[in-house]
């Protein structure tokens, strides 16, 4: 995603002697996240959209809805696709071109976080069965870089989702058709949030900063739902976790998450 | 990939599964190393129904050079499916999918392999799943640990790996291909056995926090059972049949 430097290198050493005294480079706690803002309805020509910041970073969703074809085998239910793109002026060492790996976990850890929650009851969006459905597209841009884009495309993703209204389309000569002036807004089962915590020595650490991103061992992104149950992890970096710290992680995402969750809904009501 | 059935019984009242097995069943499994030439270790397995080829090549010089770190060596792995592995013919270029896969393998061999022995070079793993039957990821990884055993490159344990899931609200060990597409959770685990270190770990299904803690026991449970397998094969190409 962004590559690491020497100062990176030496910034580690400092960053691991406060978390042996219990202490983060940024003063926080550490199961503290930074401070959270949502604020959805940001591009109003989306159907839904959110900007969010943690820290300093930035992440811009745009929800775009329209009328699409079904996967074969799925035509009872809507389309649910959600991306995300680093963008160059999000830090000096990002480049233009076909996104890396990174990126590409990026926007498939973002999308599985909601899809597996099944925030989006995609059962309601089908125009005709089999022949048309409605395709909703959750798309986050980075713009600004300071660690942990999994939380901010996610709360982007779940932030642009909550404000969303789509059209409505009537099948009119086997072409899906706009009925001008009817907006319903998306139906929405569950509100995920996803939590991602890094690991540094033997230290867990909730929301890394940048400084922080660079110096991990490893991470864990864990999803809940609004019911406190778990829908959907994924582990990754050059360490391992044992089977204890697993079920930590697990314990504090859904605490954590519950907070978070709360925001998601005030910026909500807000935006309406 | 596989259709959907909805009459298909899952776990029937007798606690067998679709394909007969109890709930803490793995699928039949044979792991062998070796048996490819040119490369420097390689291993195959069989997973159920899956078949898969890995090679490994390493430590070696690295191209392109910029690649190269002065002080570790490094690790890059290619998770690949044939275009004949999976029921409609896949495109053979690389897929987000077997991107994503590639790079969470990659990273759950890290910790095993003692890379900081040969900076400068490094160790290719090149992963060919000939058939596909759901937990191609899992078995993926455990053969590519016995492969990097083969080529006799220093490590601290091997990764083994098995999923675990969700199937008519019931914890099962080693989610199928059926289970995968109609069950309710599916949780692959990649584990050191005698670190007790996770190296991979990923989730998509709904699981209450007991289910969550249930999973990752089990998963870790029928990766202690591959690892016997993996050391077995390994015993058997080294010390001949059943060998210390």
């Amino acid at each position: 995603m962004t590559s690491t430097s020497v100062i990176d290198k030496l910034k580690k050493t400092q960053i691991l002697e406060l978390l042996e005294q219990g202490k983060r480079v940024d003063g926080r706690a550490l199961d503290e996240p930074r401070e959270i803002s949502v604020e959805t309805n940001a591009i109003p020509k989306a159907n839904g959209s959110a900007r969010v910041r943690i820290g300093d970073t930035e992440v811009v969703c745009g929800v775009k809805i329209q009328p699409d074809r079904p996967f074969p085998d799925m035509g009872d239910k809507g389309i649910f696709i959600c991306t995300a793109e680093l963008l160059p002026l999000s830090h000096p060492t990002v480049e233009t071109g076909p996104p890396g790996p990174d990126v590409i976990e990026l926007a498939r850890v973002v999308d599985r976080g909601i899809r597996e929650s099944h925030m989006i009851d995609v059962s309601q969006l089908v125009i005709e069965k089999d022949k048309s459905v409605v395709g909703v597209f959750a798309d986050n841009v980075v713009v600004d870089y300071d660690g942990n884009l999994f939380d901010a495309c996610s709360y982007a993703t779940t932030g642009a989702l909550l404000s969303s209204k789509t059209p409505k389309w009537n099948m009119v000569d086997a072409v899906p058709t706009l009925v001008e002036g009817e907006e319903f807004p998306v139906p929405i089962t569950t509100i995920p949030v996803s939590v991602t915590m890094g690991k540094i020595g033997n230290h867990i650490i909730v929301d890394p900063n940048g400084d922080e991103w660079a110096s991990m061992d490893a991470r864990i992104t864990i999803t809940s739902d609004s019911d406190g149950n778990i829908c959907a992890l994924q582990k990754g970096g050059t360490d391992g976790f044992t089977q204890d710290e697993i079920v930590q992680c697990g314990e504090i995402s859904i605490r954590v998450g519950a907070k978070i969750r709360e925001k998601l809904k005030e910026a909500q009501q807000v935006g309406q | 990939m596989g259709g959907r059935d909805a009459t298909m019984v899952l776990l029937d009242e007798n606690g067998i599964r679709c394909d007969g097995r109890k709930i803490d069943e793995p699928r039949r499994i044979m792991i062998r190393a070796g048996g490819l030439k040119n490369a420097d270790g390689s291993a195959y397995i069989e997973f159920g129904d899956n078949k898969i080829l890995v090679g490994v090549f390493g430590p070696r010089d690295v191209h392109p050079k910029h690649m190269s770190n002065t002080d570790t060596g490094i690790l890059r792995v290619r998770y690949h499916m044939e275009p004949f592995s999976v029921s409609e013919r896949k495109n053979p270029a690389p897929s987000r999918r077997e991107i994503e896969i590639s790079k969470v393998i990659k990273e759950a061999l890290e910790p095993a392999v003692m890379l900081e022995k040969f900076p400068r070079t490094a160790v290719d793993v090149f992963i060919e799943v000939l058939q596909a039957d759901g937990g191609t990821r899992c078995a993926a990884l455990s053969a590519a640990s016995v492969a990097l055993a083969d080529a006799g490159i220093p490590m601290r344990d091997m990764v083994a790996a098995c999923a675990a899931g969700k199937v008519a609200d019931t914890i099962v060990l080693d989610v199928n291909n059926e289970e995968d597409q109609a069950g309710q959770a599916d949780m692959p685990i990649g584990y050191m056995p005698s670190l007790e270190k996770i190296t991979l770990l990923q989730l998509d299904g709904v699981l209450t926090p007991d289910e969550y803690k249930k999973c990752v026991e089990v998963g870790v449970n029928g990766c202690k059972i591959v690892y016997d397998l993996q050391k077995k094969a390994l015993n058997d190409k080294y010390f001949g049949n059943g060998g210390t």
